[in-house]
């Protein structure tokens, strides 16, 4: 039985949810789980096989840096003879796929050529969890994610250029250039941060959630979606050993909260290997100790993340609650771009490059006939543009001028107090250029 | 650049005033670049009447006794007088009551603020009224629930988060100088965080170490965040509204032990700016700068001083982060001679920070060498004895304005 089940099966939602139908006659559970016979409860990993096998789901196994297996890898999702997505889903997720990755290998050019500085934290093999619950989101929905948050923000609709700009410093970037790589923020798009400290977004997140529902209940709004705008935090494996995940955990659930924990575990917090750092290092079992669901994924395939993310933010819209989502999945590159990225064995990477999602997707996508090889061409050749265009965009904006230094410090600038004069500072026409005393 | 300001909150009728309307005075409390708009009734307690920005303060207007008794104003209360008494925790409340009934984004979180009101009865009755979402009994997670209150005001809320003690925020300070005072700026203005971060700090009786910190200089650094402390039941609503309708984070410390006190506070709404000082005693001879409960210790100091024949003017600088420099300077000019008396601990205090500034913009004015008396570099004792000679008692205020105007 699937994972959700487990926990408590899904009742009548209170809201009224589901405004498209399910397009496959799949059973609502999509996560084909059995209970993992050979692993007890909190044992360690053994090096076990993945098998992606198409025809028997096997148990998601958090992968040491010893595993392998000489088994040929099938990369694509299980093959049925229905699609699991329609033609425009599934154009759709490559896409948004193809400029994640597209844009990161850009920053990292760019990053070698001097125009963007500082930590810079590439995605590039995660796209499938960015995509596959992203995608699935409303306007009115949020997202918060961690220092890894560029393919986040395309995701959501933040424009490349927009993007690629605020990694430029310049002042047409998302946050005029203040925020840069670690904190991207689009308030039109719901897109809350980018933040530099792990575990200091789930709060955030939390009350956003919060907000939401309190929106709901107490101003008596009514939300396009029909229920709940729902939040989604992202965060790594390192985080959830800290003690804000715990804490809002307890804190969502308590209030069932409209929110989907969505943890990225790609089995590296920097050099630090999830295993050495955890005593347990299933995290999606910690779901349940709080009341909440708890699940597993494989993060390296799109249309299984979607699945579960649907389910996820359907619950959360819903009123029913939070779930905790984790995602087996890796990133290519190092922790960062100064990462010389030295522990990780070469077998390690092989595994995963070989469950390239994207690779996986385009796959499935010929293998089901949903577009050919030429329009997938076609799809790559626009993202491209896209980024090339978000390249001379960023190059060719202004750097911020002085006077932008202390704009923002405040949102009501009354905030620099009163100077020597009696007159508020901010009423110095010079103030923001700095010639003013704060 | 100039951003709107905010607009002074309109005068409700009442009849209180109908008799007594020769005896106020209105001004405008707010500047802005095209002119005075809108005006806000001050009134103290003993029915004298102030205007806008204190400098315009007429001598003779204030109070001139504040030293903190409880029973000291109810010689006072007769039924004829104007506004109502109430002690400082109810003034806090009736103001984030006031508040929550005019904008019901207005919401409250915390540990033990709901069923409980509160662990200095500051909220009691709200969640009753106002539901439990709206007043939120948080589990005992301080950092998180704060960053849940940053999350909030991203969307639209405006929370009021309640530290049990102030010294329990410092488990929340990576949400506190990350998110409160940062988010706005690193989103480039997108996202604004009105949040109100409130509860009691300072030395108390006997409290301990960890229950008797002064956090005021601690955040003091942390860029984007406001810092208010309220010291009577007049400023502590006025800060309190004032707090809540601004749109930065901004922090109002109160004091444990000025809970209790009682005053006759106006029945009009009103607010107190948050960026001024409070002239609390005007003088001639030397200026003492002080806030929150060090105010009672100077004024009582101040009643020996002018005993002695001295001429103390006291303020009350409120505005911890920014400090007040037209109310500052002024007196600075005029006396020319400055006493700082906080509780901070010496090291990285207001007072330094103080002392700094009015360094920075006064020192052709200064005739003597700016004294800070501040709480010593220890951890707070549990003995009476070593409580008080960590503090600064009214017997130092009157050695040290004695000395400086030798």
């Amino acid at each position: 039985m699937s994972a959700f089940s487990a926990v408590k099966s899904l009742s009548t939602p209170t809201i009224t949810t589901r405004s498209t139908p399910s397009s496959n006659p799949k059973p609502s559970f999509p996560f084909p789980f059995p209970s993992p016979a050979s692993a007890g409860a909190g044992s360690l990993r053994h090096s076990a096989a993945i098998r992606l096998n198409s025809s028997s789901p096997s148990p998601l196994r958090a992968v040491s840096s010893h595993v392998l297996s000489d088994e040929q890898r099938v990369t694509s999702p299980s093959n049925h003879d229905k699609a699991l997505v329609t033609r425009r889903e599934a154009l759709d997720l490559y896409e948004d796929m193809a400029l994640g990755r597209s844009f990161e290998d850009m920053c990292a050019q760019m990053y070698y050529r001097g125009k963007m500085f500082g930590f810079v934290h590439l995605y590039n093999g995660q796209e499938a969890v960015s995509t596959g619950f992203i995608r699935l989101l409303q306007p009115g929905d949020a997202v918060v994610s961690t220092y890894r948050d560029h393919v986040h923000a395309l995701s959501k609709g933040v424009p490349a250029r927009a993007v690629m700009a605020e990694l430029f410093g310049k002042t047409t970037g998302c946050c005029r250039g203040q925020g840069g790589s670690m904190h991207m923020f689009s308030a039109p798009h719901n897109f809350l941060g980018g933040f530099a400290f792990i575990g200091e977004g789930i709060p955030v997140a939390t009350g956003a959630a919060f907000s939401s529902r309190y929106r709901h209940e107490v101003l008596k709004e009514a939300s396009p979606s029909g229920g709940l705008d729902v939040t989604l935090a992202f965060f790594g494996d390192g985080t959830c050993n800290n003690g804000q995940f715990f804490e809002c955990l307890n804190m969502a659930q308590l209030w069932k909260l409209p929110i989907v924990f969505v943890v990225e575990n790609n089995l590296w917090a920097i050099g630090m290997s999830h295993l050495r750092a955890t005593s347990d290092p299933v995290i999606w079992k910690k779901g349940p100790a709080f009341g909440m669901p708890g699940v597993p994924v494989d993060g390296m395939d799109v249309l299984k993340v979607r699945e579960v993310a649907k389910e996820a933010i359907e619950r959360a819209r819903s009123g029913e609650g939070p779930t905790l989502v984790e995602c087996e999945t890796y990133r290519f590159r190092g922790h960062s771009l100064a990462d010389p990225d030295e522990l990780r064995k070469p077998d390690e990477k092989a595994h995963y490059t070989a469950r390239d999602p994207i690779l996986a997707l385009k796959k499935y996508i010929l293998e089901h006939d949903l577009a050919s090889e030429s329009e997938l061409k076609g799809i790559e050749k626009k993202v491209d543009d896209v980024i090339e265009d978000a390249v001379e965009f960023a190059d060719a904006s202004p750097f911020p001028p002085r006077s932008q230094l202390l704009e923002n410090v405040f949102a009501d600038p009354k905030g620099f107090g009163v100077g020597p004069d009696g007159k508020y500072r901010c009423e110095d026409p010079k103030f923001t250029e700095g010639t003013a005393q704060v | 650049m100039a951003a709107a300001l905010q607009t002074a909150a309109p005068l409700r009728a009442s009849s209180n005033l109908g008799a007594n309307s020769e005896r106020f005075r209105f001004g405008s409390l707010l500047r802005s670049p095209a002119g005075r708009k809108g005006s806000l009734l001050v009134v103290k307690s003993d029915g004298r009447h102030s205007v806008g920005f204190n400098t315009r303060l007429r001598g003779g207007n204030l109070i001139a006794n504040a030293v903190a008794a409880k029973s000291e104003a109810s010689a006072k209360s007769t039924d004829s007088k104007p506004g109502h008494e109430l002690l400082l925790f109810e003034a806090l409340r009736e103001g984030l009551e006031e508040e929550m009934d005019r904008d019901p984004r207005v919401c409250v979180m915390g540990e033990d603020v709901g069923h409980y009101g509160g662990s200095y009865k500051v909220t009691k009755g709200l969640a009753t009224k106002y539901g439990d979402l709206r007043v939120l009994d948080t589990p005992i997670a301080e950092n998180s629930f704060t960053g849940m209150g940053v999350g909030a005001a991203t969307m639209g809320l405006r929370p009021v988060v309640e530290g049990m003690n102030m010294g329990f925020l410092l488990l929340a300070f990576n949400q506190i100088s990350n998110n409160c005072g940062m988010l706005h700026y690193t989103s480039g203005g997108q996202f604004t965080i009105p949040i109100v971060i409130r509860g009691p700090g300072g030395v108390g009786r006997q409290l301990g170490a960890e229950h008797s910190q002064r956090l005021e200089s601690y955040f003091q650094s942390i860029p984007g965040l406001q810092m208010v402390a309220c010291s009577t039941p007049y400023n502590a609503k006025g800060l309190m509204k004032a707090a809540i309708r601004s749109e930065n984070p901004v922090v109002l410390f109160e004091h444990v032990l000025l809970y209790n006190l009682k005053e006759r506070i106006p029945d009009e709404d009103y607010i107190c700016c948050l960026e001024e000082a409070e002239m609390v005693r005007p003088g001639e001879q030397v200026t003492i700068l002080t806030y929150s409960r060090m105010r009672y210790h100077v004024m009582q100091a101040a009643k020996t001083l002018v005993n002695k024949g001295y001429d103390p003017e006291v303020i009350d600088i409120r505005s911890l982060k920014p400090f007040d420099l037209y109310t500052i300077g002024n007196s600075v000019k005029k006396t020319h001679r400055v006493l700082i008396v906080e509780e901070c601990m010496r090291t990285g205090g207001i007072g330094a920070s103080l002392r700094a500034a009015i360094i920075d913009n006064f020192w052709d004015y200064l005739d003597a060498p700016i004294l800070c008396l501040s709480s010593q570099d220890v951890p707070t004792p549990y003995a009476g004895s070593l409580e008080e000679w960590t503090l600064v008692q009214p017997a130092q205020i009157v050695a040290a304005v004695e000395q400086l105007c030798q």
